[in-house]
């Protein structure tokens, strides 16, 4: 190959050529043994959650449990979702729950109590949601409390003010014919358009890296292979087209889980491809380089802390309708937890700038199974706690090793 | 008429007078050294003129018109782009994302081919050394993160290029690009301003050396007319100095 041809970023020397198929498999691996894990120790302890409850109880992988795992996932994924965003700017916020069950007791108030449109109350809501995170920021900036501190008395103070907007009867129930509750459990995609949706993810997917690959030929810049291409679209169509296909056995895939991915899709696209989610990172990784480079700080805090509580917010009105009521206990127990866990387990780092959104996604579904397994195996709470806090002890674990090992390869 | 021009900047932190009444002009196409002990303020006029800190008083005059620096985003504004000694670069991000840090091409659609053809093409003017620019800054030497910081500044077109030690953390080889890369700069017709502890390089590059001497001028001196000497003179503040005295004894010695 002469000087000419070579693309110009694979011209200096001392890179290791590798080509096809064959070469990104080794690309893969070598990444892997440089503790660039990517989701890999995820979907690892995926199939043994999933392998070990199956093999204690056959119900875990039918149809129908994994059905309700989809549902379950969305209300708290959407919750950890937003605490993606607050952790890549290396910042915390505890009072997800909080912020989800006071939102939920802010719209059922509105929709049932004084009878307000259902859209109208979980604007109210989702306004409200993102009003708590601008707070959080305006404290953080301009008093510079530690945001761990800030959420906490927000964790505290917001519980307060859902048990006080709940009054004496502690409880108010959503009725059964509204669209809010109909859409969180009864509303599902017909079959049809299951799999359109499958067909047009897998295309897509082909099509925007087609046409990006030709750009970068075009700018004399290395591209993947078309052959690559169309094996990952052909490997993303079978692989949606089958848990599509079991997921449609029985009552298929849900609206408010294919609400949750789209929002899990969004997000990627925003944090990978946006000047703001560029900003993001590098606040997440050097908040004094990004403040040189021209970034305003301040408002990126602000923005994150406002995304994670809007998305609480979300999340918080989607559980109840789930549940179709709203209580005492909305977002408590364990969902701060488990929204932050799943954030964690997914691959987020907790010290900022590392993570995508689709962490979210795995993490919830990590957790859910383990919820739902142990459920099917009639072990109440106290399992579930102890089962969960040792996994999210194990991923962070296995991150803090990746971490050391990325290092010593140069990859940190 | 100089395209950039202090006059009277003093900047107190708490107590200390870290600057008092800085004078200083550069002209397009001159390289301006500013040197001086550890502690003379070099740093923090850096910092002034980035817009890291704001000045307490005096005033900066930017092509003709008096120019107020508040924030970074100022700076860049003006045309006025800096490499930190620090280099301020994000570690997780890559070498791309790191260039163009807060000027990315298209906000809502990032531009990553042309944003990438525009990185190798800096990184080739500047002679680097830096085998892919998809590997985020942590696995980057400390030679390579000072081309990448340097190449970040030239990226919008800059007017006036601030490099704060720029060769201190190099090699032979990257010291002697980046002092070509300087004299570059230099003849494009933009105002450098350089700090450097070195006074091989300073003599070298440097049009003018302004010496600073616990946070007020120490004179300035055009470098064809001025000795070593008179330099070092000038940074501790008397001919009879450390250095000074250093070199006689050793004289002595050898006699």
């Amino acid at each position: 190959m002469t000087d000419l041809e070579t693309p110009t970023d694979l011209k200096d020397e001392r890179l290791i050529g590798r080509q096809g198929l064959r070469g990104a498999a080794e690309g893969l691996l070598d990444r892997v043994r440089g503790g660039d894990l990517g989701v890999l120790p995820v979907v690892i302890g995926l199939i043994v959650i999933w392998s070990v409850f199956q093999a204690l109880n056959p119900i875990f992988l039918s149809s129908v449990n994994l059905v309700n795992l989809t549902l379950e996932c969305a209300p708290v994924g959407i919750i950890a979702l937003g605490v993606v965003v607050v952790l890549l700017v290396g910042q915390i916020d505890l009072s997800v729950g909080s912020v989800s069950g006071l939102t939920s007791a802010v719209m059922a108030v509105f929709f049932v109590d004084r009878r307000l449109p259902v859209w109208l109350a979980i604007l109210a809501a989702i306004v409200i949601g993102c009003a708590i995170g601008w707070v959080y920021g305006q404290i953080f900036n301009r008093f510079g409390v530690p945001s761990f501190v800030i959420t906490m008395a927000g964790l505290l103070g917001l519980l307060g003010v859902q048990l006080w907007m709940l009054g004496a009867k502690g409880s108010i129930n959503l009725p059964f014919d509204s669209g809010l509750v109909a859409f969180a459990q009864l509303a599902f995609v017909p079959v049809w358009l299951s799999y359109v949706f499958v067909v047009v993810a897998a295309a897509g997917l082909f099509a925007s890296g087609y046409a990006h690959a030709r750009r970068r030929r075009k700018a004399s810049l290395s591209a993947v292979s078309t052959q690559l291409l169309v094996a990952r679209s052909v490997l993303v169509l079978i692989g949606l087209g089958v848990v599509v296909w079991y997921l449609n056995q029985t009552r298929g895939v849900g609206w408010m889980f294919v609400l949750f991915l789209a929002l899990v899709l969004v997000m990627h696209y925003v944090l990978g491809r946006t000047k703001f989610g560029k900003s993001i990172y590098a606040v997440g990784g050097n908040a004094e380089a990004a403040r040189r480079a021209g970034i305003n700080v301040r408002a990126v805090y602000t923005s994150a802390f406002v995304l994670c509580t809007t998305l609480a917010a979300v999340g918080g009105v989607l559980a109840a309708a789930r549940l179709a009521a709203v209580n005492q206990s909305s977002g408590g127990g364990d969902v701060n937890l488990n929204a932050i866990a799943a954030a964690v387990i997914g691959g987020t780092s907790l010290f900022g700038g590392r993570g995508t959104a689709f962490a979210a996604l795995l993490g919830i579904v990590v957790i859910q199974s383990i919820s739902s397994g142990l459920t099917l195996l009639n072990l109440d709470s106290s399992f579930r706690f102890m089962v969960t806090g040792a996994v999210l002890l194990l991923a962070v674990a296995v991150d803090s090793v990746a971490r050391r090992s990325r290092v010593s390869h140069g990859r940190a | 008429m100089p395209i950039l021009s202090l006059s009277g900047i003093t900047k107190t932190f708490g107590a200390v007078a870290a600057l008092t009444g800085i004078d200083l002009d550069v002209e397009a196409g001159e390289v301006v050294a500013i040197v001086g002990d550890n502690g003379a303020g070099k740093s923090t006029l850096v910092k002034i003129l980035s817009g890291v800190h704001a000045a307490d008083s005096g005033t900066i005059t930017f092509e003709g018109g008096q120019a107020h620096i508040a924030t970074p985003a100022d700076a860049h504004r003006l045309g006025i782009a800096t490499v930190f000694q620090d280099l301020a670069l994000c570690e997780n991000l890559n070498v791309i994302e790191n260039l163009f840090l807060g000027q990315e091409l298209r906000a809502l659609r990032l531009d990553d081919v042309a944003m990438e053809v525009r990185s190798w093409e800096l990184l080739r003017q500047l002679s680097a050394k830096i085998p892919s620019v998809r590997t985020p800054v942590a696995s980057l030497s400390g030679g390579q993160r000072q081309t990448v910081a340097i190449a970040r500044s030239l990226l919008a077109d800059p007017k006036v290029v601030i490099l704060d030690e720029p060769t201190a953390a190099l090699g032979v080889a990257q010291t002697a690009e980046v002092l070509n890369l300087i004299e570059r700069l230099r003849d494009r017709g933009l105002g450098v301003i350089m700090i450097s502890h070195n006074m091989a390089d300073v003599k070298a590059v440097a049009d003018k050396v302004a010496v600073l001497r616990l946070g007020r001028n120490n004179g300035t001196f055009a470098v064809g007319e001025v000795s070593q000497e008179d330099i070092i003179a000038a940074i501790t503040g008397a001919t009879d100095n450390v250095v000074t005295r250093r070199a006689q004894s050793q004289e002595r010695l050898r006699q």
